[in-house]
């Protein structure tokens, strides 16, 4: 009756070999390595960077462990600290010769010594969380009624621009927090408006109240569009800080959604929290000015004369220098939108604005004023400007659409759009959270949850073995096991680990226990009934199982409980909490009872089980049985 | 070895007036002391800045108070934090100045004062997050408390759930009496230790539910107060050996976790202790006191022995 099928066996080997196999990576350690990244958007990283990369270490005489294209970067890996930094200068010097202007962020970073074919089977260490490496973490929180007013304040403009289009008369035209009042004299003109809102924004809905003798049109935004704006002013300040973060050379940042209005940064390995926040919250600004087209800037262009008074040399991202004006047409603040399109008849990539209404009457004044001539969109971050697309103006441009197009691919145009829109933040953010942890404490962490659970184990494992004998070793290697699986799963979900993690596994193994225990005493109290030692082992387990499973159950209950409303440190508790649940299940009645069958199962004629000494209340000498 | 040599049922129910007195008195202490003294929370929930500094040598905590206090700031805690070297500044929010400035105003004076100080971890906590986390944190017990009950009520029978939860709030709210009169620090990883122990001591009436429940079936001339006995009984030596194991744990915690871990752990402990008394003397009690019959439990329309039974012998 104790034996286990070749199948389950099968299983249980399995089992064990995948989750040796998954765990393994987290013994290795981490190796100095460089690696290269984008700092731009327009910049992709590819084979070709990483041959420029393999190259330049190549002639600096460094001979890196390898060098590997990963997502977005290329990382390359080294034996000691010392040819890492070697190798960094020699990486920086390739591929960014204008420290001011990189185009890749060339960083130190720590990447597994684990081998190749770990990593070919998906097989990655746990990734540690910023308590257990040391760096900076940031919640920000956008403004989403900043964005919703914004968005309702180029509304009216756009409404003023099309009512007075098509003719039609109104009393004044003012936003009302996030709605857009419209005064008309009479019920047809009212009509007549709301027939044109209707038609030419999808986006808004019109109510019509009567007041007095005059009608109030309430124009508001629709709860999809809403939701579409608060979606879209969160992923363009991500985008905006993920530029921004490109800066401070950080090799792994993160940058997440948390909720529908938070965003999460965290920067491993980043020390100095100031320069990071200035960093973060800075605002870059956007600017329209006209290209200078005299005879003295077109010298200057070509760099044979000096830059006439009153404009400045900006250069253009493929790096000709364009002579711009210094007077400033429109800013950042008039552009509302910008998005990649194509046109609908040349079939050409575009990039479409979107101005408001200030920014639209001003720019047909000047597109009437200035056909054939070209203007300049600079983009000015750091203090330093970069003049994004400066096109050649074809014909009087009104109502605030522009279209950008010419020799552009899709790519670029994506490219253009994005640097336009990443100019400026949708709507304001504010930190709501921050902290810093030294690399010291990091490294003590690790150290200390390290040691918490090792003598935490250690002092049940001496325990168990002293007092329940050869059941006590099977509960520890049992143990040992529950403690493979769950690093193994952590390492396949590559969760977080985090010093409130390593809390929940020892807690984990402390109440893992608990299944055992209940086991061995079963069996125990089978054994003190007298019941046959075979029959007794078949019992104790199968008794013991419901009783488990409705502990267990409950216990994950409480799990799901802070998995579900709990934030930050009580997630990364609950996560590992729920996962030691349910691999103490499996390794604490279905492993530990596999190791029983193998031992005890063929035995016919068992006389006696080592589970220790079986005290029984009759004759207290006489029957008790030690091993 | 075998620690437990107990002969006889030990009739735990003839006591339970006395089980409950005690842990009512303790209860209404807790109660007592969570109104008078309140929870010290941490900066999670009240929002502010905390700033950890090492120095090279012990630091002395009244000059660091008083450096700190020069800058304005009026309601400063400073204490020491794991050793004698590290020191642990809080500062309140301030309305105009950034977590930013306030952590590099404060550690630009200490470093004026001793060069060699050096800045651990700081962490700011805008105080909408902390309203949020007491939310989030309610709403986790009441979905633990529900969710349990619910469990029970199906596995066993409502009374038992109502019992288990009863028992083992009582525990939680002796915790944070326990966080209240000695004034230790509350954070976040305490509730999330809290709402473990709620999970794990519930495990355990639950185990002491599975006895009665065979013991009901097995021995059909008890009555329910010599069932339950023997219940408790029989699950003594199951419920020692399985806490002391949690609780080697959780003192590993407590010695090597050092100072991130000692409140959670120290959490942990009070719930273990109060968690093994409550839920199987007070549990019981309660369940006894609701009236628990034979009848609840083995239901009569089953047949002894069907293998198929979900509700068939578990016990310890």
């Amino acid at each position: 009756m104790n034996r286990y099928p070749v199948w389950k066996y099968a299983i249980l080997v399995i089992v064990l070999l995948v989750g040796a196999l998954y765990t393994l990576p987290n013994f290795f350690g981490e190796a100095p390595a460089v690696q290269v990244s984008s700092a731009k958007a327009t910049i992709k990283v590819d084979t070709a960077v990483q041959q420029r990369v393999e190259e330049a270490l190549k002639a600096a005489g460094v001979t890196p462990d390898f060098v590997a294209l990963e997502g977005n970067s290329v990382r390359a890996r080294f034996d000691t600290p010392d040819t890492q930094l070697k190798a960094k200068d020699a990486i920086q010097k390739a591929l960014v010769p204008d420290a001011n202007d990189p185009s890749y962020i060339v960083a130190l970073n720590l990447v597994s010594r684990s081998p190749l074919w770990l990593k070919a089977l998906h097989a990655n260490p746990m990734y540690l969380g910023l308590d257990l490496r040391g760096g900076v973490h940031f919640m920000l929180q956008v403004d989403m009624q900043a964005a919703l007013t914004k968005k309702a304040e180029s509304y009216a403009g756009d409404i003023r621009t099309a009512l007075r289009d098509k003719n039609i008369r109104h009393g004044g035209i003012s936003r009302d927090g996030q709605s857009i009042d419209i005064k008309v004299r009479d019920e047809a003109t009212a009509t007549a408006a709301r027939n044109l809102i209707a038609d030419q924004f999808a986006d808004l809905q019109v109510t019509t109240t009567p007041e007095g003798t005059e009608f109030k049109l309430r124009a508001s935004i629709k709860p999809e569009a809403t939701r579409r704006v608060q979606e879209q002013a969160l992923k363009q300040n991500m985008v905006t800080l993920h530029n921004r973060i490109n800066e401070l050379g950080v090799a792994e940042p993160v940058i997440q959604q948390q909720g529908l209005d938070r965003i999460v940064v965290q920067l491993p390995g980043v020390q100095d929290t100031a320069k990071a926040k200035d960093i973060l919250g800075r605002t870059a600004t956007l600017e329209v000015r006209m290209v200078d087209e005299g005879t003295e800037a077109r010298s200057a262009e070509t760099g044979r004369g000096p830059v006439p008074f009153g404009s400045e040399r900006y250069l253009e991202r493929n790096g000709q220098p364009v002579i711009v004006k210094k007077q400033v047409i429109l800013t950042g603040e008039n552009l509302t939108d910008a998005q990649p399109g194509f046109d609908g008849q040349t079939q050409e990539p575009t990039v479409n604005l979107t101005l408001d209404a200030k920014g639209s009457r001003i720019f047909k004044d000047i597109t009437r004023e200035n056909v054939g001539k070209r203007m300049a969109i600079v983009l000015f971050e750091k203090g330093k400007g970069e003049v994004v697309t400066a096109p050649v103006i074809r014909s009087e441009i009104g109502g605030g659409r522009v279209q950008i197009s010419g020799r552009m691919t899709t790519a670029e145009a994506n490219d253009t759009a994005l640097l336009l829109r990443a100019g400026s933040l949708a709507a304001p953010m504010e930190i709501i959270e921050e902290y810093t942890i030294g690399p010291s404490l990091g490294a003590d962490n690790i150290e200390r949850g390290i040691h918490s659970v090792v003598w935490g184990m250690v002092a049940i494992a001496v325990f168990m073995c002293i007092y329940y004998a050869l059941f006590g070793i099977f509960s520890t290697v049992s143990l040992a096991v529950n403690v493979l699986l769950l690093l193994a799963i952590l390492s396949m979900l590559q969760a977080t680990l985090t010093l409130p993690g390593i809390a929940a596994m020892a807690l984990a193994l402390g109440v893992a226990i608990d299944s055992n225990v209940l086991i061995n005493e079963r069996i125990r109290e089978e054994l003190r009934e007298g019941v046959s030692p075979q029959a007794a082992i078949h019992a104790g387990y199968e008794r013991a199982w419901a009783t488990i499973l409705d502990s267990n159950v409950t216990t994950l209950i409480a799990g799901l409980a802070l998995l579900a409303f709990g934030s930050g440190p009580v997630r990364g508790f609950a996560v590992v909490h729920c996962i030691g649940i349910l691999t103490s299940m499996f390794s604490a009645v279905f492993f530990s009872r596999g190791l029983v069958n193998l031992w005890y199962g063929r035995k016919k004629k068992l006389k006696s089980v080592a589970i220790g000494q079986v005290w029984k209340p009759e004759s207290d000498s006489a029957v008790a049985k030690t091993n | 070895m075998e620690f437990f040599r107990i002969r006889k049922d030990i009739p735990f129910m003839k006591h339970a007036l006395v089980f409950n007195a005690i842990s009512f008195i303790t209860f209404a202490l807790a109660v007592f002391f969570l109104l008078t003294r309140g929870l010290h929370l941490s900066v999670e929930f009240t929002g502010g800045t905390v700033m950890e500094v090492a120095y090279s040598q012990p630091a002395e905590l009244a000059k660091v108070r008083d450096t700190v206090a020069a800058l304005g700031y009026p309601d400063v805690q400073v204490q020491n934090f794991g050793t004698s070297r590290d020191v642990m500044i809080r500062l309140p929010v301030q309305k105009g100045v950034t977590s930013a400035q306030q952590s590099e105003q404060v550690l630009g004076a200490l470093k004026a004062a001793d060069p060699a100080v050096t800045l651990r971890r700081t962490e700011f906590v805008g105080p909408q997050v902390g309203e949020e986390l007491v939310h989030g944190g309610l709403m986790a017990l009441a979905m633990v408390v529900v969710g349990i009950v619910i469990y029970l009520a199906f596995r066993f029978e409502w009374k038992f759930g109502v019992a288990a939860i009863i028992a083992n709030l009582h525990d939680v709210v002796i915790i944070l009496g326990f966080f209240a009169f000695f004034q230790w620090e509350f954070s976040l990883s305490v509730l999330a230790g809290v709402l473990a122990v709620l999970g794990y001591s519930v495990n355990e009436s639950v185990v002491i539910f599975d006895r009665i429940r065979e013991a009901f079936r097995k021995y059909r001339k008890m009555t329910t107060h010599e069932v339950i006995d023997h219940a408790i009984t029989s699950t003594m030596s199951r419920t020692i050996i399985t806490h002391a194991s949690t609780e080697a744990m959780v003192l590993s915690m407590f010695f090597f976790g050092g100072p991130s871990l000692h409140y959670f752990a120290l959490a942990l402990t009070i719930g273990i202790l109060f968690g093994i008394y409550s839920s199987v003397f007070v549990a019981a009690a309660i369940a006894m006191w609701l009236g628990v019959k034979r009848e609840d439990l083995v239901k009569p329309a089953k047949k002894e022995g069907d293998p198929n039974d979900p509700h068939a012998g578990a016990a310890v």
